[in-house]
This record gives structure tokens, sequence and C-alpha cells, in this order.
């Protein structure tokens, strides 16, 4: 059911951050290398305001590897990929002030505390540094009575959620998540897929790997299969 | 963005205090590397005077050197060196402010240590002040410099000998006038004014350039 | 103009190209190898300077002056290649600049060995800290780091744009570096500084080194070509033109 091009339109839904400003990532032609093999060219797509891309393929398939170029770690060989029309190499702050990315490391360092951690984040976000809502953050993660320690003595999956922590906090219209899924429990999947839901519902851009189906109630789930022969098929 | 700069700064420093091993490595390895000087060449007075200060300054070389693998790894093992680029802060800035950081970890007690040093080399009075500031103005440079080497090295096996290689010919004018510096204050005191000002150029010019050529040279490693 | 410009920047037509140049090089590296050496020991005196000549062994100056210079003038060709790679993108001159920097490390070498030979009957000892030796042998040292950090790295897309922005910034640093060596105390510079000038050489001598130069950068041209072809094999060899490439030469 999740799978197909579901377009359900939802009620209007109140959004906390902002509201319908656009919200479109658009790839032409792209082509990536990784040492000397071609993971793929010629890869076009457009994922626009409300849609959710699920990016699929096997082992080795150049997954990551896309969604790292999608937010600008890794120069193309070839192509453009462009954020409300202008090429993201282009636009520079406003593309990053504007994208999230969270990748198989979580981006945390483990002699911080949680909070110090997110404090830190935010404020190389350029956001204004709110601990009471860091602290709630944490809280509706789940880590709450753990704010405080440092990172070092969680767990794995712990650690993983103060990385998620930072969807909470984030003003982002474009969220790149690679398997973020991974080591979490069941309670924390199921809070991720609704905080995926509800960023979807805001009007803001979602582009995941993942082996998990996630079912949104509006918006549109859109497949990209980056296949073994490394040309892509839309799907 | 000096607020950015800060609290790089203030996170780095504060990581180095939880462990704080790191720090007084660089500092035991630059004191252990001057001692075994004269235990190699003999401990004959006016020849320990005269090598003084390049011992010394090759000493603080080596120390600078040895840290500053540990300027990028721990950030890029965990990720978080990534997460810094997709910031809409200049990277350069950000890198400033651990290049900042690391200086004030490992070549500030390098200046501070130094004049003990400079006593085991029969070094007195103003000599010393002037290895102080000749150290003072240099181990920075040093610092940034080497960050360029560090970031180009990030993650690669056999990296320390590798940084070494690749940043200890960039070091060689800091080592000539630094030590060139601390030589010609023990015969007259007036001939160190142009060494002075030549490393604080190099000082002005590495602060301005460094920051920009270790901010490409992570983004080329971290792809 | 432009478009033909670019043209040549695609691994697949510069393969050819460079192919049937490469032997012209090297036969130009033959001959005017030949004709400069033959030069410099037959056509020119048996001693060289006034009042304390040197005899035969001088005629090493040949080798020993125009390695010195090719090992100079190559790697700014490949800070060259690599400001071309960072700035345009393009693989080929990335896979130009790693062509070229063993060739350049060969002559520094080269210089620093015939340096040493002549400086053992004319100063009586195989190494002295000369500022020009000195300055030579971190050159040395810039281009074995040049070339340790890009074998390095395994992916070769970081190791080209690496060691790109690493000679880059080496060529920037040369200048302060030499400076630095030539003239460790600023007080005293100007005095300690010995210009050699041109004209005060003999003419055939000049000719010698000036021929012997030309055939060393012949050389270059030829061994350059003959490294980027086999990197562009290497790099290219799951594309359809190598394919082809390969069937005709034979090997498949």
């Amino acid at each position: 059911m999740s799978l197909a091009e579901d377009v359900t339109t939802a009620p209007q839904q109140t959004a906390p951050s902002a509201p319908h400003l656009p919200a479109r990532l658009e790839v032409e032609g792209l082509e990536v290398q990784r040492g000397d093999r071609r993971l793929f060219s010629n890869l076009d797509f457009m994922v626009a305001s409300g849609e959710l891309l699920h990016v699929r393929g096997p082992n080795g398939s150049g997954k990551t590897t896309l969604l790292r170029a999608l937010c600008g770690l890794l120069l193309p060989q070839a192509g453009e990929i462009r954020w409300n029309g202008e090429v993201i190499r282009r636009l520079g702050e406003e593309f990053t002030r504007d994208v999230i990315y969270l990748g198989h490391l979580n981006g945390i360092k483990h002699d911080l505390t949680g909070a110090e951690n997110l404090r830190v984040a935010a404020i190389l976000d350029g956001d204004a540094v709110d601990d009471a809502a860091i602290w709630g953050a944490l809280s509706r993660i789940g880590l709450g009575g753990f704010e405080d320690l440092p990172t070092s003595v969680l767990s794995q999956g712990q650690k993983k959620r103060v990385a998620l922590a930072r969807l909470l906090l984030t003003g982002a219209r474009l969220w790149i998540l690679d398997e973020p899924f991974v080591a979490l429990d069941v309670k924390a999947v199921g809070l991720l897929e609704s905080l995926i839901v509800a960023q979807v519902a805001r009007g803001g851009v979602v582009i995941m790997t993942t082996h998990q189906e996630v079912a949104l109630t509006s918006g549109t789930i859109r497949t990209l299969d980056l296949g073994v022969a490394g040309q892509p098929q839309r799907g | 963005m000096f607020r950015t700069f800060l609290v790089i700064l203030r996170r780095d420093i504060t990581l180095a205090m939880r462990r704080r091993t790191d720090v007084l490595t660089t500092l035991f390895f630059f004191v252990i590397v001057a001692s075994l000087f004269p235990l190699g060449v003999g401990s004959e007075k006016e020849m320990l005077r005269f090598l003084g200060p390049g011992v010394v300054w090759v000493a603080a070389l080596l120390a600078s050197m040895l840290a500053l693998e540990r300027l990028f790894a721990s950030d890029h093992a965990d990720g978080t060196l990534e997460q810094m680029m997709l910031t809409p802060q200049p990277l350069s800035v950000l890198v400033l402010g651990k290049i900042c950081a690391h200086w004030l970890l490992t070549g500030l007690p390098l200046v501070l240590v130094a004049p003990l040093i400079g006593l085991q080399y029969h070094l007195d009075g103003m000599p010393l002040a002037v290895m102080m500031l000749a150290l003072l103005i240099g181990t920075p440079v040093l610092s940034l410099i080497g960050a360029i080497g560090a970031a180009l090295t990030l993650g690669l096996r056999g990296g320390g000998i590798l940084l070494s290689l690749l940043v200890l010919p960039l070091y060689i004018p800091v080592l000539v006038y630094g030590s060139g510096a601390v030589a010609v204050s023990t015969i007259d005191l007036a001939d160190v004014q142009p060494f002075m000002a030549l490393l604080g150029a190099f000082l002005v010019l590495a602060l301005a350039f460094s920051p920009l050529a270790t901010a490409a040279a992570l983004r080329i490693s971290v792809e | 103009m432009k478009r033909h410009w670019f043209h040549f920047s695609a691994p697949s037509t510069f393969y050819s190209l460079a192919g049937r140049m490469t032997p012209w090089f090297l036969a130009l590296a033959v001959i005017t190898g030949l004709i400069s050496l033959y030069w410099g020991f037959f056509e020119t005196p048996d001693r060289l300077g006034g009042s304390n000549p040197q005899k035969e062994y001088y005629r090493i100056i040949f080798v020993h002056v125009g390695s010195a210079w090719m090992s100079m003038w190559l790697y700014v060709v490949v800070a060259g290649w690599s400001a071309l790679g960072l700035v345009f993108n393009t693989r080929l001159s990335y896979m130009m600049a790693v062509s070229v920097a063993p060739t350049g490390a060969i002559f520094t070498f080269l210089a620093l060995f015939t340096g040493a030979f002549w400086g053992k009957p004319s100063w009586g000892t195989w190494w002295d800290w000369d500022p020009r030796l000195t300055s030579e042998l971190v050159l040395f040292f810039l281009y074995v780091g040049y070339l340790a950090l890009h074998s390095a790295i395994d992916d070769a897309r970081r190791a080209d744009r690496a060691a790109a922005l690493l000679a880059i910034v080496g060529l920037v640093m040369v200048p302060v570096i030499f400076w630095s060596i030539n003239c460790p105390d600023p007080n005293q510079c100007a005095a300690l500084h010995q210009r050699s000038s041109m004209s005060d050489i003999d003419g055939n001598i000049l000719f010698g080194m000036l021929g012997l130069t030309f055939a060393f950068w012949m050389y270059s041209f030829a061994t350059s070509f003959m490294r980027v072809r086999s990197i562009i094999l290497e790099r290219e060899a799951d594309t359809t033109w190598v394919a082809e490439q390969l069937q005709k030469e034979g090997v498949r």
C-alpha cells in the first residue's frame, strides 16, 4: 500500500515552522564516480513539497553516495542539483540552512552530554539556543533523565536518538536521512516515523534510504531504484 | 561569525579538558626530545648554548606536528566534521576555531615550558625572553600550516608519517627565522627585530590563507 | 577555437594525440641530447674559471644545471596542471600533473647526485649545506611528498584533488622556503647572495647547457605522455573506447 504513488490530500495541517514556502529539489544529468567506478550517470529526478523520496537499491549501488551528493558533501562528476531553482553550490549558506543530513555516523561528540551536543548543533545551525526546547526534545525522543550524561555511556540506540533529537529542533525543509531506523527499538521507530510523516505533512521534503516501509498519512511517496547495472530506474 | 568561532573554540577545549592526556603527551614529548640532544652530542657548555635555539625549535616543530594528527581525526571519525560542513557557517571560521583551540592546548604550553629547556642549554635572560616571544608568534604559524597537512591526510593509513613528510618542508622558514632570532639575540639584541617582523608577517599571512586552504582540503578529504 | 581546445581534454582523444607525439619527442630528446653532449665534451675549453680553474670534471655542469632548472620548472608545471584540474574539474589535468611529477623528482635527484659529484673534486666534500643544494633537497622532499600523498589515497578522485591542493600550497611556499634558506639572517642578506650572470659564461658552454636543457624538456614531454597514456588506460578501463583500443593494439 505504501509503495504505490499515493496521492492523498489530507486536511490542511497548521504547520509549526515555515508553512508552504517553496521546497523543491531537482536533479539533472547527475553522474557520480567513486574511485574509478562510475556509480550512476544521467540521473534525473525531482522531489517537491510534501513528498517523500525513497531511494532503493542493493548494497553498493550508490545510495549513500547519492545522498551525500544531494547534501553537497560530494562533488558530482557531471550534472546539476538545484534547490528551488538554483544550483546548490551557488546557493551555499541558503541551502545548508534548509537541509539536515543524518548519515551513518551520528555526528555527536562522545565526551559531551546529549544536551551539550544539541546546543552546539543549534548554534552552528544559526538557531537561537533554547535550553528548555533542547531538554524537551531529548525527553520527547525518549532520553529523559539522560540529558546531562556524556553520550559515551549511552547505548548505540540511545546515541542514535540524540542525533534524531536534532530533527525535533530543526527548521530545515529538506531532510536527507540515510538508514535512519538502524539501531532503533520499536518505540523509537514509531516515533521517527511520526516525525517523518509530520515533516511531509508540513510541506517539507524527505529523502531517505531504508529497508523499512514508511506509511504516510498525506503527501506522495516517490521511489528511486538504483539498479545493479548502475542505470537507475525511476518509480 | 565570532559566535561560531567561540562555540567551536569552547567545544574543543571542553573536549580536551575531559581527556587530559592528549595535552600532556605533546608537552612531555617536547621535553624529552630536547633532553635527548645533550645525551647524543655531549654536554659541553659552549656547544649547548650554540645548539640551544635550534634544538628547542626542532623539538617544538616535532611536538607540534605530532599533535596535528588529532586535530581533525576525532571529528572525522564520529561524523561531526561532515555536520560542520553542512552548517550555514563558513567552514574556514570553524576551522580557525579548531586550530586556535589546538594551539592553546598544544602550542601555548610549549611557549611556557621553553624557558626551562633554554636554561638546560645555558641560555639566559634576554635570549630566553626572545625565545618565548619567537615561539609565541611561530607556534601558531606551525599549527596553521600543519592544519592543511592534517586535513589532506585525514583518515589515511600511515597518516602520521605521511603528515610529517608533507608538513616539515613547509615548516622550514619558521624554523630558520625562529631559531635565528634566538641565536642572534645572544650576540646583539637589536638585530632581532627583522626576524620578529618576518615571523609576524608569516603569522598574518597564515591567518589569512591557511583556514581557506584547510577548508578546501577538508572538503576534498571528506568526499 | 575554445571548442577545439577542450576537445583534447577528453582522455580518449588525448590518448591518441599523445601517442602520435611521443616518438617525435623521444627522437628530439636523443638527437639534441647527443649534439649537446658532444658540444659539451669537445667544443668547450678544458678548464673553467680564472684564478683557480676547475679541470675536466667541471663538464658535469651541463647535466647538473640543466636538471636543476628542469626540477624547478616541472614543479611549476605540476602546480599548473593541478590548478587547472581544481578550477575546471577536468580529469585529464589531474592525470597530467601526476604524470609529470615523477620526471620532476628524477631531475631533482639527478641535480643532487651530479651536484655531489661536482662538489667532491671542487669543494673537497660530497655534500655541503650550500643554500642552492639545500633548496634542491627541500624541492626533492616536496616532490616525494606529492607522490607519497597521491599513492597513499586509494580513491583516485580524492588522491588527484588532494595532491593538486598540496602542489599549489607547495608552489606558494617554495619562494618563501628558498628565500629563508638563502637568506637566514635578514640583517645581512644582500651581501651573501651571489648572482652568477649568464653573460659571463663562455658561449660554447652556454650552448651546451641550453642544448641539453632542451633535450631534457623533450625527454620530459615524452615520458609524461607515456605515463599519462597508461594512467588513462587504467582509469578508463570500463569504457568501450578502451576495449576497442586494446583490441587494436592486439592485447585482447
